[in-house]
């Protein structure tokens, strides 16, 4: 009875014997891994090639499609680039010195990154739209979209490249210096090799995110400027080409997963020995001329990240420049037939706290069987974890809506918006999770078991202990993605199960009175996602990571 | 042990209820569908059903979306299906065919072959023009490519949009797909001379036409009763419209109802497909969403008689044409005009 439940065979016949952790830990990340992800990618592959197998090979030849493949390469390159020549600087000076402040614009740089991209994209338009607050209408131009992608991305660079910068060793530093390098041949030859894995790993992150950008590009691009992304929901959703979207997402889903092996395979590859010290050794006081330094360094990251956040806060409170909060009185003079607020507000609670609950289930003892076993099973459950990150949102949500007819017709269940969310959570919780199982202290289990507790009694109060802060940041994390998910829900919600992102997404057609309720709402989801993330980094257990 | 019993049984009981035939029927339909409140009234005083309102956005959209989940709808009657939707939803088995015995009140020719979908309102998709701006409209659709007419027009996406797609198609009966100069080739021109290509209806006629919103562009793509429209709306008021029609280039779309295959109540579908079709409802479409009744004998409004009329030769293609081609030109469209 015990064998299985809390996940421990147990028996004095074994108990010195490494601890295996029971195979029925992966029937949860089985059934949703297999049922909700890998049968609709397969119905996408017979979608693709069912009617007409050479449609993949002529996708290249027609002008269009290449020439969406082609924008979808070039901005994510060029996103990257700027994200990474915008935020170094920031990290250099956020991670070198230490001044008052510096704490406020860390967060301050990192709050992009969890807004949901369709609020990403609202602040751009208050900005940068028509009527913006900037006074030039850059929407519809790929200038528009490389700026909300390096706002949105500048927190990886900024958390990834610190991270190890404020780990190296100044001394190696100090010595070139004494041996009279400059101050550019030190960051030239010293600093920058060494932080070449903290480079990689940030700009391929970035350049994923940017080459599958879906609610930034989908609003800020159109209507001539379209990601694959973009284009498969165009196809599927507008044209009603199948077979083209289908074709379009089996080239997208082929392509992020050669840049994911190609991008593991080199960190497996350039990973240095590096003698690595505590952060705040590296962290000094600013003397002379560094304010300066200091000062140019972070300018152009706080110009990006605060411009747009700055015109979401002072469109909302003062639309037209009226006192008092104009924005809210449209939100709540929108037709309730097409976005009811409220309604929208308590699905997107719902929805995360289900979605939370899915990606806790399925992460847990995934993570707990996978960390506890190395061998070939465990690597290819955590393939499976890992691969609806290598598909996409809109994908997800694609092949949710043509495979999940048969033999149950499931389309329009409300339980697949939370599913689809789980899913694109259940990769992270997993990652958050896993070093911290791997890390508990095998002894104290096996103490309590040799003086006689029951494997559910070490569970309790052995495992449960140690394993709660990173499963509670874990939910949180669950809870903002589906918040802020909106490429997948865009394909399963019902009319009914309206979220906010969707709202957003409705208000920002006609009209002019909708745009400020737009702002509004996403005022209103800023606040319900800070809140989660204030939870979450109350919660993240020390020693986590620097994500 | 007989508490859990009991309990079970309640719940069984309370279970049945909730099979009985619903008393709310749903209507799926776009962002433009509009009616009085008295008169959804006065149709649950009729039949005792109340009628509940979805919104699904453009229509494009919104029969798209109930294609992908055909069968298992969200809902019991759809609203809003058009000529250029209409064989699209048809064969992807959207609806279950229903003849309404209002149907005798509507000319034959506008009826669907085997009673599919119910043919509710009818209304020409035209360019119209902001006469402040313009006092020398173009008289043929190939005028738009002169330089004197550079820059001044705003389109909705054909690919989102249907009164987008709706002008996209008398293009192409304009100027056909072979010979001289295709569809292609205007298009080609169109964007050579500065169209402005926005994403729906609601946007290029409030956001980007100087006649209606705060926009720059004094030609759009609208309906041949948008005029009307202005006078009723405007504030203060006026006696005439301050936008007008262009004949050219005008496409005549019908907007269909239809139950929903799959429908849970459709004895509520059913009747409210008749109260679309019922003298009160139909009277009262010019004046709500300003296109015209399909039912015979309906006077329409002074409004509407002053600022407006039917034109006279709108380009129609058949529906099968615009099925097998549909896909295709879309593409050749974005192909030509986007990218």
């Amino acid at each position: 009875m015990t064998i299985g439940s809390v996940g421990w065979p147990s028996g004095s016949r074994r108990f010195c014997a490494e601890m295996r952790p029971s195979r029925l830990l992966t029937i949860p990340a089985l059934v949703i891994g297999l049922g909700f992800f890998v049968w609709p990618m397969l119905s996408i592959l017979s979608t693709a090639l069912g009617e007409d197998p050479g449609r993949i090979i002529s996708l290249f030849g027609e002008h269009g499609l290449r020439s969406v493949v082609w924008f979808t390469v070039w901005q994510a390159l060029a996103s990257t680039a700027a994200a990474l020549v915008i935020g170094v600087p920031a990290a250099y000076a956020l991670t070198r010195f230490d001044f008052r402040g510096r704490g406020a614009l860390r967060t301050l740089l990192t709050i992009p990154f969890v807004l949901p991209t369709v609020v990403v994209a609202v602040a751009f338009l208050a900005l940068i739209g028509p009527q913006g607050t900037l006074g030039i209408d850059l929407a519809g131009t790929t200038w528009a979209i490389i700026a909300a992608h390096v706002f949105f991305n500048l927190a990886v660079v900024v958390r990834t490249v610190g991270g190890l910068w404020s780990h190296l060793d100044p001394a190696l530093e100090g010595a070139a210096a004494t041996l009279g390098a400059s101050q550019w041949r030190i960051f030239r030859t010293v600093t920058l090799p060494l932080l070449r894995p903290a480079l990689a790993a940030a700009g391929a992150i970035v350049f994923l995110f940017s080459f599958t950008s879906f609610g930034i590009v989908l609003l800020l691009g159109a209507p001539r400027l379209a990601t694959i992304e973009v284009e498969i929901y165009r196809d599927a959703a507008l044209i009603f080409d199948l077979p083209t979207a289908a074709a379009l997402a089996l080239v997208q889903l082929v392509g992020v997963t050669a840049a994911l092996l190609v991008y593991s395979g080199r960190q497996a590859r350039s990973a240095t020995q590096q003698h690595l010290v505590a952060g705040t050794a590296a962290r000094r006081r600013p003397r002379g001329r560094d304010r300066l330094w200091i000062f140019i360094a972070l300018a152009p990251a706080l110009t990006v990240v605060s411009l747009p956040l700055g015109a979401i806060l002072v469109r909302t409170l003062a639309p037209g420049g009226s006192l008092g909060f104009g924005a809210f009185r449209a939100l709540a003079a929108v037709d309730p037939a097409v976005v009811d607020p409220l309604r929208a507000v308590g699905n997107s609670l719902g929805y995360g706290i289900v979605a939370c609950v899915i990606a806790l289930a399925v992460g847990l003892p995934a993570a707990t069987f996978i960390a506890n076993r190395r061998s070939g099973s465990s690597r290819w459950l955590d393939t499976l974890i890992m691969l609806p990150i290598a598909s996409s949102a809109v994908t997800l949500g694609f092949g949710f809506v043509i495979a999940l007819d048969a033999p149950v017709d499931l389309r329009t269940w409300w339980l697949l918006v939370p599913i689809a969310h789980a899913l694109i959570a259940i990769p992270f919780v997993v990652r958050l999770t896993v070093p911290v199982v791997r890390s508990m202290a095998s002894h104290l289990r096996e103490a309590a078991a040799t003086l006689g507790a029951s494997p559910r009694h070490v569970w309790r109060t052995i495992d449960l202990p140690m394993l709660t802060p990173a499963a509670a940041g874990a939910a949180a994390l669950a809870f903002v993605i589906s918040l802020g998910e909106f490429g997948a829900t865009l394909f399963i919600a019902r009319p009914g199960g309206q979220t906010m992102t969707l709202a957003i997404f409705r208000l920002l057609g006609p009209g002019n009175a909708s745009r400020s309720a737009a702002l509004a709402l996403s005022l209103v989801l800023i606040a319900i996602t800070a809140a989660a993330v204030a939870l979450l980094e109350r919660l993240r257990a020390p020693g986590v990571g620097e994500f | 042990m007989r508490r859990i019993a009991i309990l079970v049984a309640l719940t069984l009981v309370f279970a049945a209820c909730g099979e009985e035939t619903p008393d709310t029927v749903r209507l799926l339909t776009h962002d433009f569908f509009a009616i009085s409140d008295e008169l959804l009234d006065a149709f649950s005083a009729e039949t005792g059903f109340d009628v509940q309102i979805v919104r699904g956005g453009d229509a494009a959209i919104v029969v798209n979306q109930s294609i992908l989940t055909a069968g298992n709808p969200v809902a019991d009657v759809i609203f809003g299906v058009d000529t250029t939707l209409l064989s699209r939803a048809i064969g992807a088995d959207l609806f279950d065919p229903y003849r309404s015995p209002q149907l005798e009140f509507v000319p034959p020719e506008l009826h669907v072959a085997r009673d599919a979908a119910t043919p509710i309102d009818l209304g020409d998709v035209c360019l119209n023009y902001d006469k402040e701006l313009l006092t020398d409209p173009p008289s043929v659709l190939r005028d738009l490519t002169s330089s004197a007419y550079a820059g001044l027009l705003v389109v909705p996406d054909p690919t989102i949009s249907s009164p987008g797609l709706a002008f996209l198609l008398a293009t192409i009966h304009e100027f056909g797909e072979t010979g001289d100069y295709t569809w292609r080739d205007f298009w080609g021109d169109l964007r050579a001379n500065d169209v402005q290509i926005v994403g729906d209806w609601g946007t290029a006629y409030y956001g980007s036409f100087s006649g209606a919103g705060g926009g720059d562009r004094p030609i759009v793509v609208s309906y041949a009763s948008s005029p009307p429209a202005e006078v009723l709306f405007a504030d203060p008021p006026i006696d005439r419209a301050t936008t007008g029609v262009i004949e050219a280039g005008c496409f005549r779309q019908v907007e269909y109802a239809g139950v929903l295959r799959g429908t849970e109540n459709p004895a509520g579908a059913r009747a409210l497909i008749d109260f679309m079709l019922s003298a009160a409802f139909q009277q009262a479409v010019p004046t709500s969403m300003f296109v015209f009744p399909v039912r015979s004998g309906v006077d329409l409004p002074e409004v509407f008689v002053t600022n407006t009329r039917i034109p006279a030769e709108p380009a129609v293609i058949d529906p099968e044409a615009i099925d097998d081609n549909r896909e295709r030109w879309l593409a050749e469209w974005v192909e030509t005009v986007l990218r």
